[in-house]
Formats: structure tokens, sequence, C-alpha cells
């Protein structure tokens, strides 16, 4: 244990994602030798963050104004909706720079176990923009294993009577690996979503 | 396939630790409480990755340390294979195969081979369902590493849909969403609930062979996989799995007012159980002390039996026997014929308080375990 404030400093590190009690230790005794002015800056983003920070009201993404870069941007498809579970995904899929849509963020996925159903999503901001929107497909584009199957299964179930083309993001190969490097399961997967080639 | 080397590092007891292995009959003696079981224990850890003394990877690392290292040489259709495993406290574990590391920890089973007697095999015979559950999921991923993914994966969907039903009753959770946990529970329980059936359809022969050898010729030994889902539907050795998913998703649907009420999940293949008869009658009940360990015996040969038979695509699926403190268990006419029986493997790993305990056909290389230490005994 160590004194005071810095005792505090580090339990309050530990309680930071991916952050065990050594990291914790490591960051405080950094943070403590760094330079005043770097401190002092990343102390103002902390609170810059908290207080200008919120999420866009129409598809849940971390946004700077009431809505959010792309929901803003009048060049993107409406026609098209990604469902995706975390901010970090929208990221992720934009990095591609194939999907042209729009995003709606649930802010997680079902999993009775930490107590999240679809009443702790956005699912009803799902449904009331789809009521009014232009939207003709929904790409479910959950995490894919069982808690995002079962989200994407759920919310197939929920839309698909709304006369909307539902579709679920392929599984299978990763590009650039080699065959025999995937495991079993994702090599199941590769088989049965196997496509015809054109020639 | 045989274990030519097996190194521990604050593994259990062991500081540290390395022996020298060869094809045949190796004994390890030495007091009890000194470690015996700790080595055979690693060699079946390699094969596993889980130790059939303890649920958790805790216990097998040394008090006040950090992590646990295992290293085993294994010699395989002419192939020599070098598993390295690190099992680390409050982390992930990682493994090495040939010094180059592993995507997953996952990926090193299959690579060694064991079927381990133990005391506790009694259990198999006298005690519940969920021992006999796991013996043959043991054995699927023994057979098919895949498997081990297909396990972990129903294990996480029943834990979901028991929450969701807890969580109904208590009038928290969304009665909505116990459809998509049905769709899990029938798309993975189908899987595991095909591979057992068949795994059993495969297994029964050897276990009626093998019963009939180690009881000296009397009784038949039947075993028979018996389901939730009803005898009928589950007659077809090779069941397809979108006939069991349908057929799991019909009895959920036909149960869940029960299950409603008492929370838990009535349906699917953690409900089923392996029936061993003995004749007309179950062993369970029915069976002499001496029968059930000749069943329990039977049920470990069989499934070394069927090993062997199963070449798979590494080639030589001949598993490394483990007889780990049995032959102090039984009487004199069984421990002959089951040496007899296992004389003949690849490599046969015994454990005797006392060089006595060792059958004299066993009695091939021997190794003295105590203090810390194992050392060769120069005969």
């Amino acid at each position: 244990m160590y004194e005071g404030v810095v005792q505090d400093l580090i339990d309050e590190l530990g309680r930071l994602p991916g952050v065990g009690p050594k990291s914790a230790q490591r960051i405080a005794f950094h943070l403590l030798q760094a330079d005043p002015t770097d401190i002092r800056r990343l102390v103002e983003v902390l609170v810059e963050v908290t207080e200008k920070v919120r999420f866009c009201s129409l598809c849940g993404n971390v946004s700077a104004q009431e809505l959010c870069r792309i929901c803003s941007d009048a060049r993107r498809d409406p026609s098209v909706l990604c469902v995706v579970e975390e901010p970090k995904d929208v990221v992720a899929i934009e990095k591609t720079r194939e999907f042209r849509g729009r995003y709606h963020v649930l802010g997680g996925a079902i999993s009775p176990i930490e107590g999240i159903g679809p009443d702790d999503l956005r699912v009803k901001e799902l449904v009331t923009r789809l009521a009014s929107d232009d939207v003709t497909e929904i790409i479910l584009a959950t995490d894919p294993n069982l808690e995002g199957e079962a989200t994407a299964t759920y919310l197939a179930r929920l839309l698909k009577p709304m006369g909307l083309r539902v579709t679920r993001l392929a599984s299978g190969l990763p590009v650039g690996g080699d065959l025999e490097y995937a495991d079993e399961l994702t090599l199941g997967r590769a088989f049965e979503g196997r496509r015809l080639l054109d020639v | 396939m045989h274990v030519t080397r097996l190194s521990l590092t604050d593994f259990r007891s062991y500081p540290a630790v390395e022996i020298e292995l060869v094809p045949g009959a190796t004994a390890l003696v030495g007091p009890n409480g000194q470690g015996k079981t700790n080595l055979v224990e690693a060699v079946g850890y390699v094969a596993a990755l889980s130790s059939h003394r303890v649920a958790t990877d805790a216990p097998l690392i040394r008090l006040g340390c950090r992590r646990a290292v295992v290293r085993a040489g294994v010699s395989r259709a002419g192939r020599q294979i070098l598993v390295e495993l690190e099992i680390v406290s409050g982390a992930a574990n990682r493994a090495r195969v040939n010094r180059a590391p592993v995507p997953r920890t996952r990926d090193v089973l299959g690579l060694l081979r064991t079927v381990s007697f133990a005391p506790e095999d009694l259990t198999l015979v006298k005690g519940d369902p969920d021992g006999r559950r796991r013996f043959l999921d043991d054995l699927l991923v023994a057979r098919a590493p895949r498997f081990a993914g297909v396990r972990s994966d129903y294990e996480r969907v029943l834990k979901q849909r028991n929450t969701l039903l807890k969580s109904i009753k208590q009038g928290k959770g969304d009665i909505r969403t116990l459809d998509v946990w049905d769709d899990q529970l029938a798309a993975v329980g189908a899987e595991l609930l095909a591979g057992r059936r068949y795994l059993v359809h495969l297994l029964a022969p050897y276990v009626t062979e093998a019963y009939r050898e180690v009881a000296g010729g009397q009784g038949d030994a039947l075993i028979e996989y018996r389901g939730s889902l009803g005898p009928e539907i589950l007659a077809d050795p090779r069941p397809g799995r979108d006939a069991l998913r349908a057929h799991l998703l019909e009895a959920m649907a036909r149960r869940r007012p029960v299950e409603l009420e008492r929370q838990v999940s009535l349906v699917g293949p953690h409900r089923d159980d392996l029936v061993l008869q003995l004749g007309p009658f179950p062993a369970k009940g029915f069976a002499s002390h001496g029968e059930s360990w000749s069943y329990a015996l039977a049920l470990r040969l069989g499934s070394y039996q069927l090993l062997r038979a199963d070449i798979g695509p590494d080639g030589d699926g001949e598993p490394v026997l483990i007889l780990d403190d049995v032959f102090a268990e039984l009487d004199s006419g069984r421990r002959d014929r089951l040496a007899a029986l296992v004389k003949d493997a690849e490599q046969v790993l015994v454990t005797a308080a006392v060089p006595e305990d060792v059958p004299e056909v066993l009695s091939g290389d021997r190794i003295r375990v105590g203090q810390g230490e194992a050392l060769r005994v120069d005969r």
C-alpha cells in the first residue's frame, strides 16, 4: 500500500478495463514523473470528454453534436442500416470504406448473465427509427459469438414482419491468412457460407 | 504414440522435475503424498488441457507461484512433437508446439491422447449421470478436438438460458428473448447430441468386449445413450443435426410452462445419461462391487481400443495408458486380467505406493518418486 492519494490514483486506474494492479502502479508512477503540462492536458481532455461528448440522438454513436457526423452526412445512403453492438464497431466498419449506409448502435448484446435484455439495448429506438425512415435493408453486424448471434436472431424475428430485408454479416475465413490455420468452427462456417464463383 | 520426456516447473508439489520416459511399461513408485499422481496428472493435462482431479487450473500451480510450466515430448507416427504449456494464475494459459506459439491453447488438444484409469472411476458406474456425461464428452474431445468448442458453447448457452428463466420468474427477464436462447440451445445442443450418440454407437462393442475380458468371460455389458428426447429419436446411430435441432425445439416448446415454473432448462444433452446395462439389469444398483469395477475398467479399456482404432488425421491414434493407483483397488483376478490386457500397449504409466502393487507383467522401467524428485531405478 502506498500513502494516501498515490494509492487512490492506483485504485482508480485499476478500475479501468484491461488494467491490472501491476499496470495501474506503473501508470501511476509514470504520471508522477511526467511533465506537469502533459498531465494538465490529460486532465483537461478527461474533463472535456465527460462534459462535451454525448451520444447521437439518432444512432447512439459517440458524438460531439446532437447528431453524429455520419447521421448528419446527407451523402450517406438512408436506405441501408447497419446494426452494431458498440461505437468501436462503427469505427471498425468505417475503416473498410465499403459501407455507405448508416448505423444503429445497440450498446451491447443480449446476455441474461449480465442482466442485459432488449429493453437495456437501444432496440426501441431502432424500431421507432424504422417506422419513420426510408430504410429497406437492415444489416445485422453483431459479434459472431453466442450473445451476438442471439441478439441478431432476436432482431431478425422482430424486424422481418415489418417487411424489411434483414441480412447478417457472413462468417468465414480471414483474408490473407492460411486455410490450415483456421479453427474448425470458422472453417465449418466458411463451408456453410460458400458461394458460387462467377466466371 | 508415447511420451518421451516430461518436465515440470512449479507444477503441483514440484519446483522442478524432469523425467525421461520409454515405450512399454513404466512404474512410478513411491509413498503416498510424494507426487506420483502429479506426474501422470501432468501427462493427462497435456492431452486434455484439464485435470480430472480438479475443476480449475489454480491448484495445479505450486503454492505461492504465478505460473506452472509443463513440457512434454511426444513421439507420434515417427514424428517428435514438443508441447509446452504455461498455466498462468488469473490470466490466459499459453501454449507452444515445437517452440512455435499456437494462436489458441486449444490447438494443442489432440496432439497427445491419453486414457486414464483412477480409483474414482468407480463413480462412473455407481455415481450420478454427470460423471458419465463428462466421460463421454472427454472422449468426444479426444477423438475430435473441435468438440471442445461445442462443449464450452453449450455450457455457456445453458448458463444464459437458466439465468433468463430465473429472472423471468422474478419478473425481471424478458420472455420474448427466451425464443432466441431456445434457438441457440437447440443449435449447439444438436451438435453435441449427434456427437455423443454416434460416439456411443462406436464405443459400445468395444465396452462389451472389454467387459467380457476383464470379468473373465462372464456377463453381457451393453452401454446405451439415453436422452431427454426419447429412444425413438435416438434410435438412429447417426442422427442428422437438423432433425435433432427440430426435436429439441419441439421438446422445449412442450416443456416451457414447467421450465418457467422450475427455472431450469429441462431439455437437452445436459439431462442425458449413458445407461450401463449388465445383462437385463442396470449396473447401477444391481452390480456387485467387483462387477462395478469390471464395468469401470471396461469403459476405460473400451475407450482405449476405440481411440487406438481411430487413426485420425495425424496418424497413430494409440493413446498413452495411465493407471493411477488402480491395482491396489482390485482383486487378484481382475488385477491380472487388466495387466494382461494392457501389457502390449505402446506405453503404460503405472503409479503405485509399493512395488508389490505393480503386476509382474508390467514391471518394465521403474522410477522412484519422493521428496520432490523422480529418479530412474536401475534394475
